[in-house]
């Protein structure tokens, strides 16, 4: 393979917008510093390349190992991140990428001729000023999101994630003392029920929408896969406490004044109300794919296509964890690595070639990706949501919390792109993010695309004004 | 450094509060029981709901500064933040 022209061969002239602020180069460049990011990014500052991390939160470790301090984190979770720090990767936290582009893209569209450029190009947006980033190989470890699920009352406040609350926490938020009812889908419900009863919330019910024949199912396929979470999933249940596991139940509406009081439970024949200070509400996890998309990425069924050495559709980019399939911490370490140490193989000055790991190695994290991959399959089909979800929001639901649309507004629209013209669904800050998944769920609405920037940042972040005294304010 | 039981100041909506040094903005305010973070376009009061700066419902003014996601932002010594609660 050719050697890669460094970074800085790429042409100022290419890179639109301009930019008056500074260009960090990198041989590779990692978005996203969670587990997949860790291990990519590790695996490649140990091989000699010059790599850069750009993560929005202010400490590593994703949602998984968000921390205060690390002696909060797991031995696994710290050893890691002793691993990055020693490995001479450049973290830079607290960057919200928003917006990415190939040089080649750029090259073209400015009507250049003669041989397109190599690399790509991220603008970041740190502390409010404007960071670009150019890079020879890219790799995405952009994680997931939260499902949410509209029914009336969910946008009173006190009314959480499930994996938010968790962050939260994490963040140094308490729950204690507060009667939480937890309620969606997914074994995030018992890990989070657990995390709240163990800081002294009183959690009243978790209630998991999937039917028991469904989780029983799912008990035999992890039996076969991977029996120690049966036990993890037995240590989640007695730390919760007094609190009841109630499975094939779900919450048809949360209501209160000022905040939520309590809310109401249903197993399809009977209802009954749980008074509650908290409701906790999550529908499992959403591959973040916009960044890819951004890029081109391929992206099929929600997720980001790639080959067996996390390769994208798009040559140099590459992408592992979440946003390639929903498969947990142990898939996204083993993708990470695999990219990381591949992008080491195909990356970096001539007559230092890398190495794409040892045979044994190579075999170790495949196996650990097919295994987990496999976990995740048996998963999805345990906690498929239940169709009586979808007739959870009444007309005056709000569906889009950033512009207020309610379900009423939408329901002449047959798409998406249209209940966006009429409404300004999905046109807040938050670019779709929540209510695009949902209205998907709900109506079968796809095709919600990703336009720049990806995160709302300062005019002069995009404009590439950065850099200038007295821009604050 | 050990930061457990470090405090900084910071003024939340004009009033003055000793709080973790290492939580972020949206923790800090969920425990002094601030009613609402931002209120919406219709003026409803919402808090944070997916703790991991997605959702955009967080926002809150920060020395200054409109629209800053509380949850993705460390307290820092004399952070003057100001709600919609």
């Amino acid at each position: 393979m050719a050697a890669t022209p460094p970074a800085a061969a790429i042409p100022h002239e290419a890179a639109a917008p301009p930019t008056a602020g500074w260009v960090l180069h990198a041989e590779i460049a990692v978005v996203g510093a969670g587990p997949a990011g860790i291990a990519a990014a590790s695996r490649a500052a140990e091989a000699g390349r010059d790599v850069v991390v750009l993560d929005a939160a202010p400490r590593p470790g994703g949602q998984i190992w968000r921390h205060r301090r690390r002696e909060e984190l797991p031995a696994r979770a710290r050893a890691w991140l002793e691993r990055f720090d020693r490995s001479g990767a450049r973290l830079i936290a607290g960057a919200q990428v928003v917006d990415a582009w190939t040089a080649a893209d750029a090259w073209a569209a400015a009507g250049s001729r003669g041989a397109a450029p190599e690399g790509f190009r991220l603008v970041a947006e740190v502390d409010g000023e404007r960071l670009e980033v150019a890079a020879d190989r890219v790799i995405l470890a952009t994680g997931a999101r939260e499902l949410f699920l509209p029914f009336p009352g969910w946008t009173l406040p006190n009314v959480f994630g499930v994996g938010g609350a968790q962050a939260l926490v994490k963040a140094g938020a308490s729950f204690a003392g507060k009667r939480v009812v937890v309620a969606g889908s997914g074994p995030l419900l018992l890990a989070v029920g657990a995390t709240l009863a163990s800081q002294g919330a009183r959690v009243a019910v978790v209630a998991e929408q999937a039917s028991r024949a469904a989780l029983a199912r799912f008990g035999a396929a992890l039996l076969l896969r991977s029996p120690g979470r049966i036990a993890q999933a037995a240590r989640l249940r007695s730390a919760l406490g007094g609190a009841r596991y109630a499975v094939g139940c779900w919450v048809t509406r949360a209501d209160g004044d000022d905040a939520v009081r309590e809310v109401t439970l249903t197993d399809g024949r009977r209802s009954w109300t749980e008074p509650c200070d908290v409701l906790c509400t999550g529908y499992g996890l959403v591959p973040n794919t916009e960044l890819a998309e951004m890029l081109g990425c391929g992206v099929d069924g929600g997720r980001v296509r790639v080959d067996e050495w996390q390769r994208t559709s798009v040559a140099g980019v590459y992408c592992a964890g979440e946003p390639t399939g929903i498969a947990g911490v142990d898939a996204a370490l083993a993708e990470g690595e695999i990219a990381g140490a591949h992008a080491v193989a195909t990356s970096g000055a001539a007559g230092t070639p890398g190495t794409a790991g040892a045979a044994d190695d190579r075999r170790r994290l495949f196996r650990i990706r097919r295994r987990e991959h496999g976990v995740a399959r048996a998963l999805e089909r345990a906690f498929t949501l239940r169709a009586e979800l979808r007739d959870l929001p009444r007309g005056d639901t709000i569906l889009c919390r950033c512009e207020d649309v309610t379900r009423g507004m939408v329901d002449p629209a047959w798409s998406f792109r249209q209940a966006k013209l009429y409404t300004r669904i999905g046109m807040g800050p938050c670019q779709a993010r929540v209510c695009g998944p949902a209205c998907e769920f709900l109506f079968g609405w796809r095709g919600q695309t990703t336009r720049v920037p990806t995160a709302p940042a300062e005019v002069r972040t995009l404009a590439g004004e950065s850099g200038g005294a007295g821009a604050e304010g | 450094m050990d930061t457990t039981h470090t405090e900084v100041e910071i003024e939340v909506d004009g009033r003055a509060f000793r709080v973790p040094a290492d939580a972020t903005v949206a923790a800090v305010l969920l425990d002094l029981g601030v009613g609402a973070f931002r209120r919406s376009v219709t003026g409803e009061p919402r808090l944070p709901l997916c703790g991991m700066g997605t959702c955009q419902e967080c926002r809150v003014t920060i020395d200054g500064v409109a629209h800053r996601r509380a949850c993705m932002t460390p307290v820092r010594a004399g952070m003057k933040v100001s709600t919609d609660g």
